[in-house]
């Protein structure tokens, strides 16, 4: 019965099922797993009360959190390491994927991996390196201290500013290898003979660069913008680990001040809820401004 | 074609009914599944409370997952706003801080124990009252956080001081001789962890203060005791008698390396002082230094501890807590075994009678310090933690880090109080 059926459609037919059905599995899970809380947590983010006890609160939630001084804050940080962090890293990323796609280099793949390896590990355990590097009795300090550049550790963490620049120094250090990689397979896209042509015709290493590479590559730019951009808002792990949101709230990201309203303490799901919100539509103003900006085809 | 067809439905409906079979655990009814989180302290206490009531009920077993506290409140949290419960343990190890704030929050996973058979009153009133709500029981007590002021004797001897002079004190003699220690040895009295104000939290406390009222209401900026506990703490750190380090490891090594001349915690911090061999015999214990000018005050405190409570998804509540009035509820034994080489100071009051408690300890120059910490505890005055206490903690923790980096204590304080009265305005 089923095969008489199926003997009745036409070639096309029986390619879009087939490929529906290779599709349906990923998109149902997709849709339980991921869209499904998500519309939950949009109407969670319309009540309010403690814990279990919810009740309805309109647009309550979101009035709320432009008048809480700790959001303020860790919004201000999040801001603070998008604009500084972000710029020195891709920027550190294109130089070096250009350096590396150079082809007389040797050991390139040397290179490349050990770029790309801080990468691999995970966002806790480099977070606490990075948190015992930057201790009063730890190896940062010390080696400044044998070096005679300081006469007495800095307690890096215990500062605003040191432990804010903490923070970002080890965004670079874990995070500019993967964007490497994007720029490093951007490159191989753009044909050799360009380069060699641009050096016949006298153009310096940095000419080439600048009018070559950076304009050929502004897909990927804007790509890995848009990645970056969306991680930093939602950088959580580093000012739990690293710094635990301190001193006094100077290096607190939004997304930790969350997870403190939701399990830390007395838990509030509709604000932390509503806060998330607030952070979906910043990625999405930002990600629209980026590519009205950055992607000029027409 | 066709059997092959048959044989893979066979096999998928096999695997998916196995899949569907693993979270049916195939327990009997004498088992209970307990979570708590250090296996030196209350896994072991468990495993010896297991022992016990096995003695009587030889079908028991216990089934413990060790669960750091972190997790056990991530766990609670998501079983509880989910609905579905089925995910927690018979019986779980809560915070007392924690206590009041997850029962109101998740009323309906905290099993009633007022008419289990748990006879309250064998504990001690200030302990109980954590796990209390509207007038009914929800928690077994179980350790105590009376707070002790550990001092290295073979460094005080060295500035010329011997624990004597450290005990029965106010804050301002533990300035002025933390300034001579200082001086003479090179090492600070005290460390603490920057960012967190557990210090400032027993100095509250040691004088019945708290930063709430007796409504529940923030109380910071008109708060005398907690004034002067600023004043206090960010002079310490002045004079360098009070060295503040960023994470906890790094606190534990300041004793561990001997960077300090002591400490000021709960008396669970003796296990880890313990870990250092070497430093046996070195160590005495004390009371801690009193606020001067507030009414109340004491040389008492309390900092952390926590107790046991049964969930409403047990199958078997009346094995719960059959088991817990027959150990942590009911025998003197338990606390005897667990005491020596956990430190696990009994909350539970005809334990502290017993000899063990009176044994002297060789890692602290002989003294027979469970008795002495038992006494402590005694005295140790109740105030209101309240419902909001983590939010008061990270307020507090904020302010006094500014008025440590030069601050106005009054400024800071309001901002405090801020930040609490919108916390609780939802």
């Amino acid at each position: 019965m089923n095969a008489s059926k199926r003997k009745k459609m036409s070639l096309s037919k029986r390619h879009n099922l087939t490929g529906w059905g290779f599709l349906a599995p990923a998109a149902i899970l997709i849709l339980i797993m991921s869209f499904v809380p998500m519309v939950k947590a949009l109407i969670l983010s319309f009540q309010t009360g403690i814990g279990a006890n919810m009740k309805p609160a309109g647009l309550f939630n979101y009035q709320r959190m432009f008048q809480d001084k700790v959001f303020m804050t860790a919004l201000k940080n999040n801001f603070l390491y998008l604009i500084i962090q972000v710029p020195i890293m891709l920027i550190l990323a294109l130089v070096l994927a250009s350096m590396l796609n150079n082809k007389d280099l040797k050991f390139k793949g040397l290179f490349r991996t050990c770029i790309f390896l801080p990468c691999a590990t995970s966002l806790v355990s480099y977070a606490i390196v990075f948190r015992t590097l930057f201790a009063m009795d730890g190896f940062v300090n010390t080696f400044l201290m044998k070096l005679h550049i300081i006469d007495q550790g800095i307690n890096w963490l215990a500062n605003p500013t040191t432990a804010r620049a903490v923070i970002i120094i080890a965004l670079i250090w874990r995070w500019t290898g993967y964007n490497m990689v994007f720029y490093l397979s951007g490159l191989q896209n753009i044909d050799y003979s360009v380069y060699e042509a641009a050096r016949i015709d006298g153009a310096s290493p940095f000419q080439s660069f600048w009018k070559i590479t950076v304009p050929l590559l502004k897909p990927t730019i804007l790509l890995t913008t848009i990645m970056s951009t969306n991680g930093t808002l939602q950088l959580f792990d580093e000012s739990v680990n690293l710094t635990n949101g301190g001193p006094s709230n100077a290096t607190i990201t939004m997304s930790h001040y969350i997870y403190n309203m939701s399990f830390k303490y007395t838990p509030n799901f509709g604000y932390a809820a509503a806060m998330s919100y607030l952070i979906l539509i910043l990625v999405a103003i930002l990600a629209l401004v980026q590519m009205k900006v950055g992607d000029k085809r027409e | 074609m066709k059997a092959k067809k048959l044989i893979s439905l066979a096999m998928t409906t096999a695997m998916v009914a196995g899949l569907a079979c693993i979270p049916v655990s195939a327990e009997g009814d004498n088992t209970l599944t307990v979570w708590c989180w250090d296996p030196a302290f209350n896994i072991y206490a468990m495993q010896e409370a297991e022992k016990i009531y096995q003695a009587d009920h030889p079908d028991f077993s216990l089934e413990i997952v060790e669960t750091p506290w972190a997790d056990v409140q991530t766990k609670l949290t998501t079983a509880a706003t989910s609905g579905d419960l089925d995910t927690l343990p018979d019986i779980f190890l809560m915070q007392d801080n924690a206590f009041q704030k997850n029962q109101i929050s998740f009323p309906d996973v905290f099993a009633d124990l007022t008419d289990s058979g748990i006879d309250f009153s064998q504990f001690g009133a200030a302990k109980v009252a954590y796990s209390v709500v509207d007038g009914k029981n929800y928690g077994v007590p179980f350790d105590n956080g009376a707070v002790v002021a550990a001092y290295r004797t073979d460094i005080l001897e060295e500035a010329g001081f011997t624990l004597d002079d450290f005990t029965d004190i106010t804050w301002s003699d533990y300035l002025e001789k933390g300034k001579v220690v200082l001086e003479k040895t090179g090492k600070p009295l005290l460390s603490m962890q920057a960012g967190e104000s557990d210090l400032i939290m027993m100095m509250l406390q040691s004088a019945g203060a708290s930063c709430f009222d007796e409504e529940g209401n923030p109380n910071m900026v008109d708060n005398a005791a907690l004034k002067e506990v600023m004043n206090t703490y960010a002079e310490l750190v002045k004079a360098g008698v009070l060295i503040e380090v960023n994470s906890w490891d790094e606190y534990i090594g300041t004793m561990a390396n001997e960077n300090v001349a002591g400490t000021i915690n709960g008396c669970w911090i003796l296990a880890s002082i313990q870990t250092t061999e070497e430093q046996s015999g070195k160590w005495g214990i004390t009371n801690m230094p009193a606020l001067e000018n507030v009414e109340g005050a004491t040389n008492y405190s309390n900092n952390g501890g926590s107790s046991w409570a049964v969930t409403t998804k047990c199958a078997n509540p009346e094995l719960a807590f059959d088991f817990l009035n027959s150990t942590f509820a009911g025998s003197v034994e338990l606390y005897e075994t667990i005491l020596p080489s956990s430190g696990a100071l009994a909350t539970y009051l005809p334990a502290g009678e017993s000899d063990v408690y009176a044994e002297p300890q060789e890692f602290f120059g002989g003294d027979a310090i469970f008795a002495k910490i038992t006494e402590f505890a005694g005295k140790v005055p109740s105030n209101n933690t309240g419902v909001y206490y983590y939010e008061a903690r990270d307020a507090v923790a904020t302010a006094i880090t500014n008025v440590v980096a030069g601050a106005d204590v009054d400024a800071e304080l309001q901002t405090a109080q801020d930040t609490i009265s919108f916390a609780m305005g939802m």
